[in-house]
């Protein structure tokens, strides 16, 4: 009945998994009742949870990034914690089952559920309008790709109480994944959680794809799109060619496990190698969907906080297209040492250096944007200056491991963690700040208090030297990754800096919390009442902030690159039509959510064996397709009457 | 503004002189016994430096430039529609091109010349090792010296140590961080490596891919000695009273950590390609001997004790009677 | 045209008329299924590494016959022929003609499935199975998949028939009509590379 499940797979005897179980129990339950309290279930559901709005989607979406950066981020304390303590005769706190899972948990929860979710989040309230949009292509399938992430999150967080999660790291390789080394259910967590919110991340792929080939406002060629538009659509194509990869690699390693088949077993005809090769061939192009809008952000706000026109746009086009094609080609540099002959890793070498040069040109264009500008220090222009001096240090150390002998010492050392976490940490994650930073208002309607903005930066950016630098010296000291425990004294004093670099990271993220309380209490005085609180250049500012459903009463025309500063500098920014008209928008549905309850559902059963249930899923989300694709009217109208309403409120407002 | 980052240099400068009062000695990666490991530091010192030619004017200008163009600097230029320059944009693409030739010219040279396939040239005549990853310990057999010996590797200095890898287990990394290259290990796989020590000492060498439970405790000593401790210790080996047959084969390969160094002094023929043969895949027996007659020692193929069905050298069985 | 307020653009209300709306949604579902072929491009690769890992089972050449896989071939080809004579009388407005185009690919779809069935089955029961070898494992997912998304065709199908039925030849219905067709048209053009690939190449040995 209940398959595998039973009432030990709870973890009483841990004292630390316990602990955090019952502190998210609580945390949900706190919020539960809250919303009970305040009697705000009936607008949580017909304002957020059946909303097909890519804007309420925008924000859920960054709702769960960052509960999910809380998670993952715990998991790098704790990590940081027993490596500053594990030496010699010190097992530390965590034993080794504990400690795998946390370093698992860790890079599954950053790469998937948090930047995704963030990526995912910012792409969906900024895009449509900033091409002068009302609404995405596929506004029900945008909520159902909200809810599959949110559901193969729910995964990851019900693993901590019910079960374990898988003990093989984020990668899952083989056959250390297969039933013969991993038998418990910790990689079947990983496998499902990754599977459901993969396909969400597929279709949020094609969405925006044919959202920005099809929706842009008369006179938006693509040559005149904003920068963040234009890295969203390579990241599109990346996400569309990648992920499928990633599904057949998920696929076969569960067919293994459930069906004993041989793809990657070590015996009766498997092929390790296999694996590798088509989760890099996801892995490697995911860095770049991850990265490539956080560029785009950068564009962004070092434009619009020099108040001058972006250096250099075609290049920054190309290159960032340059960057989209070489991605798919050099996926072997994460396995130099797995001894393919020299002129393999030859290939690999070379393209992995080429994607060197346009980010290059990359960081060169917006060096130059500032250069003349009138450069105005907010908080996303922190963010974007701690990101421009300290990625720089990251390629360096990605072209030296792209050299395959170079990589034959440093592969799986302390030196790659800490090349990728500076590209992520100062590319992606700073990227995401300022974006957040930078949209907040935008998206809810008033300010974020800038004081503690800084703080935050300030913390991030001393925490994440002190807390990686000492790790390149480690790679070159001969430690190894993933280590729960070790015997070299000579590690120890760098392991604790990098501890110490790591509660300053905690402090940062307090800051940022604390921005949030400190905002909503202030909100009255920091109401956004133009819809355009940094005198930006894209379309985006030309709303209200927040926007009303439709973004747009009238869609604008567009006639040139900064397409809503050249509106200003014209005089044509803010005029009233002679009339407005009806708009048609989606209506609000709860098939989105009940795909992500079905989708859940389905990955636990799966999980844990529960046969009856995982079919049951499954044909519940047969259903809920079958009924959507009979259903016929999925639009209503909002009269031209209200439009006016609506509009007229706003220009009251600004006054 | 400036305090934080004179701060920050601060901070950046102390973790940069820590290791240089270390002596260095720690870096081991930059502290080299063998001409591989040699070639490999000189490869991430050149790219090192080449590459600080594009980031430190980054870092720099990233700097320099946001100070001097500060909304309050009213002296400073303003273009706010300046947004092109031929002039930077070839510079800004050339100057990247030419230093990613130069790289992928040494790339292109270094990555045949350490090739881990290829063996050292040396007038010196190469010691065969091969090498058993397991859970959790490392399998050395010496098949001309007809040892073996588990987490410890003792061998001649000045001498090419040629490699013949694979794994019993997960794929695992084989690693003498001072010495020069790693390469995995693959279960039914053989890789090789080729490595030299130039001195005599004692080397830390361990598994690089996480690889489970035991995994931090893959780690065994690396010794360099003169020929002729090498020689005498092949004969202390030569008196352990273990001996390496399947059987004692069979027991070593069940999951557990060796905290002990142990001694073979002698070895069953086809130890190493018996191990690799367990996975066979094509159902052929590459290593030529007589692998249907150790079907019957062949343990579970893999997993910690769990079956999984027919070893691979029944599968060779089957094929070579369907080739009959 | 007047300077001090603005005139309405042409599509101005709403967002989109209808047959924009077809086409955008023709559009997403070509990416789709652009993205489901590289899901194929995974596993035809899988399988072609894993093509000679017998593991000292039964090959290729010792299972697959080619007839049975003529017929199947049939099948699906006149399967596709016919769901395009189905479309033709979809754009002449004959809903009769339509239902019965619909059926009879329905039914030669069928009988590909259940050939396929029928072809797995004896291979399963002869210990011929997707356990038995790395090879067999590639194989059988990989014929599998494809047999797996002609089965989701098959009940996409039905469901049109049902909705060509209830509501007749709107233009939403149409619309659906012309994704199914693409999909199933792709397939069609994956099973080519399939038995090709796995079943010609497999046999010539």
């Amino acid at each position: 009945m209940f398959g595998k499940l039973s009432l030990s797979a709870i973890p009483f005897n841990e004292p630390i998994a316990m602990g955090a179980v019952y502190g998210s129990l609580l945390a949900g339950v706190a919020v539960l009742a809250l919303i009970t309290y305040f009697r705000k279930w009936p607008y949580l559901w017909n304002e957020w949870l059946t909303s097909v709005d890519h804007k309420k989607i925008g924000v859920m979406y960054i709702v769960l990034a960052m509960v999910m950066l809380l998670r993952g981020f715990s998991d790098a304390i704790m990590m940081r914690a027993q490596q500053a303590v594990a030496l010699g005769s010190s097992q530390g706190f965590l034993p080794p089952d504990h400690f795998n899972q946390v370093f698992s948990a860790h890079g599954t929860i950053m790469i998937l559920f948090m930047a995704m979710p963030f990526l995912s989040g910012l792409m969906n309230i900024v895009v449509p309008q900033q091409i002068g949009a009302r609404d995405v292509a596929y506004p029900f399938l945008n909520s159902v790709s909200l809810w599959m992430s949110a559901a193969g999150a729910m995964l990851v967080m019900v693993s901590l109480g019910v079960g374990e999660f898988s003990r093989a790291g984020w990668s899952g390789y083989t056959p250390l994944t297969e039933l013969a080394y991993s038998p418990d259910t910790g990689v079947d967590y990983w496998i499902w959680s990754l599977q459901i919110s993969g396909v969400g991340s597929l279709l949020t792929g094609i969405n925006f794809l044919v959202t920005v080939l099809k929706m842009r406002a008369p006179g938006m060629t693509l040559m005149r799109m904003p920068l963040f538009t234009w890295t969203t659509v390579f990241t599109n194509v990346l996400i569309i060619f990648a992920f499928p990869v990633l599904t057949v690699a998920l696929s076969l390693l569960t067919l293994d496990r459930y069906l004993g088949m041989h793809f990657f077993t070590n015996d009766m005809g498997g092929n390790t190698m296999m694996y590798v090769n088509l989760f890099w061939t996801w892995g490697h192009p995911e860095v770049y969907i991850v990265i490539l809008p956080a560029f785009g952000i950068f564009s962004e706000v070092v434009a619009t906080f020099s108040g001058k026109k972006l250096f250099g746009y075609t290049s920054l086009v190309y290159a960032t297209a340059a960057i989209m094609f070489l991605s798919f080609s050099v996926w072997v540099h994460h396995f130099f040492t797995m001894g393919t002959c020299a002129n393999v890793n030859i290939f690999f070498g070379i393209s992995t250096m080429l994607i060197a040069i346009p980010t290059g040109v990359k960081v060169f264009n917006w060096l130059f944007t500032m250069y003349r500008g009138r450069v105005r220090f907010t908080t996303p222009l922190y963010w974007t200056l701690g990101f421009l001096s300290t990625f720089a240090v990251g390629g360096l150390t990605g072209v030296l491991l792209s050299m395959p002998p170079a990589d034959y010492v440093l592969h799986n050392s302390l030196f790659l963690i800490a090349h990728f976490h500076n590209m992520l940490v100062p590319g992606v994650l700073f990227g995401f700040m300022a974006g957040y930073a930078y949209w907040f208002p935008k998206a809810i309607g008033f300010r974020l208090n800038e004081t503690w903005g800084k703080f935050s930066f300030w913390f991030w950016l001393t925490g994440f030297y002190l807390a990686f630098i000492p790790l390149y010296v480690l790679g070159f000291m001969g430690m190894a990754r993933r280590m729960q425990h070790y015997d070299n004294p000579a590690w120890q004093p760098y392991l604790i800096v990098a501890a110490v670099g790591t509660l300053l990271i905690l402090c940062g993220i307090g800051c940022t919390l604390m921005q949030l309380v400190v905002s909503i209490r202030q909100r009255h005085a920091n109401r956004d009442l133009t819809g355009d609180p940094w005198d930006g250049r894209t379309l985006e500012w030309l709303t209200a902030s927040p926007p009303a459903a439709y973004n747009f009463a009238v869609l604008p025309v567009v006639k040139d690159r900064d397409a809503f500063w050249d509106m200003k500098e014209k005089g044509t920014a803010y005029l009233k039509p002679e009339r407005y008209e009806d708009i048609e928008v989606p209506r609000n549905t709860f098939l989105g959510l009940a795909v992500g309850v079905l989708a859940f559902l389905l990955g636990f059963a799966a999980i844990w064996h529960i046969w009856w249930l995982a079919v049951a899923g499954f044909a519940g989300l047969i259903a809920v397709v079958i009924a959507r694709s009979c259903d016929d009217d999925t639009t209503e109208v909002i009269p031209a009457a209200e439009v006016e309403r609506i509009e007229g409120l706003r220009s009251r407002g600004t006054a | 503004m400036k305090r934080k980052f004179s701060f920050l240099f601060a901070v950046l400068a102390f973790l940069c002189a820590v290791p240089m009062l270390h002596g260095c000695s720690e870096l081991v990666l930059f502290n080299p016994k063998g001409p591989i490991g040699e070639s490999e530091k000189s490869i991430i010192i050149i790219a090192f430096a080449l590459m600080l030619l594009v980031v430190v004017p980054v870092i720099v200008m990233s700097i320099w430039i946001p100070l001097k163009y500060r909304a309050s600097n009213t002296k400073a230029r303003y273009n706010p529609n300046w947004s092109h320059s031929t002039k930077i944009e070839l510079a800004m693409w050339l100057i990247p091109v030419v230093i990613v030739l130069i790289l992928s010219t040494i790339l292109w040279r270094e990555t045949h010349r350490l090739d881990p396939y290829k063996p050292i040239a040396s007038e010196t005549k190469p010691l065969n090792v091969e090498v058993v990853s397991m859970d959790w310990k490392w399998l050395f057999i010496y098949p001309e010296q007809n040892i073996a010996v588990v987490n410890q590797f003792v061998f001649p200095v000045k001498t090419p140590l040629s490699f013949k890898i694979t794994s019993d287990t997960v794929m695992t990394s084989f690693f003498i961080p001072q010495l020069g290259s790693q390469i995995y290990a693959m279960a039914g796989m053989r890789t090789h490596l080729h490595l030299l020590a130039d001195e005599q000492g004692e080397y830390t060498g361990q598994n690089q891919q996480f690889s489970g439970y035991g995994f931090p405790h893959m780690s065994f000593k690396a010794k360099a000695t003169s020929p002729e401790d090498f020689d005498a210790w092949v004969n202390k080996v030569r008196q352990s009273p273990d001996k390496l047959d399947f059987a004692r084969l069979d027991d070593l390969r069940k999951p557990g950590v060796a905290d002990t160094v142990l001694y073979f002094s002698s070895i069953d023929p086809g130890v190493f390609d018996h191990v690799v043969d367990t996975y066979c895949a094509m159902g052929e027996s590459p290593g030529g001997k007589d692998a249907a007659s150790h079907a019957q020692h062949a343990p579970e193929a893999g997993g910690y004790g769990t079956a999984t069905g027919d070893s691979g050298s029944m599968g060779a069985m089957a094929h070579r009677a369907q080739e009959n | 045209m007047q300077t001090e307020s603005l005139t309405m653009p042409a599509n101005a209300s709403g967002g989109h008329e209808v047959h924009d709306v077809a086409q955008i949604q023709a559009l997403g579902f070509w990416i789709y299924l652009m993205s489901d072929l590289v899901v194929f491009g995974g596993l035809f690769a899988t399988y072609v590494v894993m093509s000679h890992n017998y593991a000292g089972g039964p090959t290729g050449g010792e299972l697959f016959h080619l007839p049975d896989v003529l017929l199947e071939t049939m099948c699906l080809l006149c399967s596709s022929a016919v769901f395009g004579l189905a479309m033709v009388a979809m754009h002449k407005g004959d809903r009769r003609l339509v239902l019965a185009g619909l059926a009879a690919a329905f039914l030669l779809g069928l009988g590909f499935v259940s050939m396929e069935a029928g072809e797995f089955q004896h291979m399963i029961l002869t210990g011929a199975g997707p356990q038995r070898s790395g090879f067999l494992s590639a194989f059988f997912t990989l014929v599998g998949t494809h047999g797996l998304h002609v089965s989701f065709g098959l009940l996409w199908m039905a469901v049109m028939m049902a909705q060509t039925v209830a509501k007749g030849l709107t233009r939403p219905v149409r619309a659906r009509l012309m994704r199914l067709g693409m999909f199933w048209h792709f397939l069609d053009v994956v099973w080519i590379g399939l038995f090709t690939v796995v079943y010609l190449m497999g046999v010539i040995k």
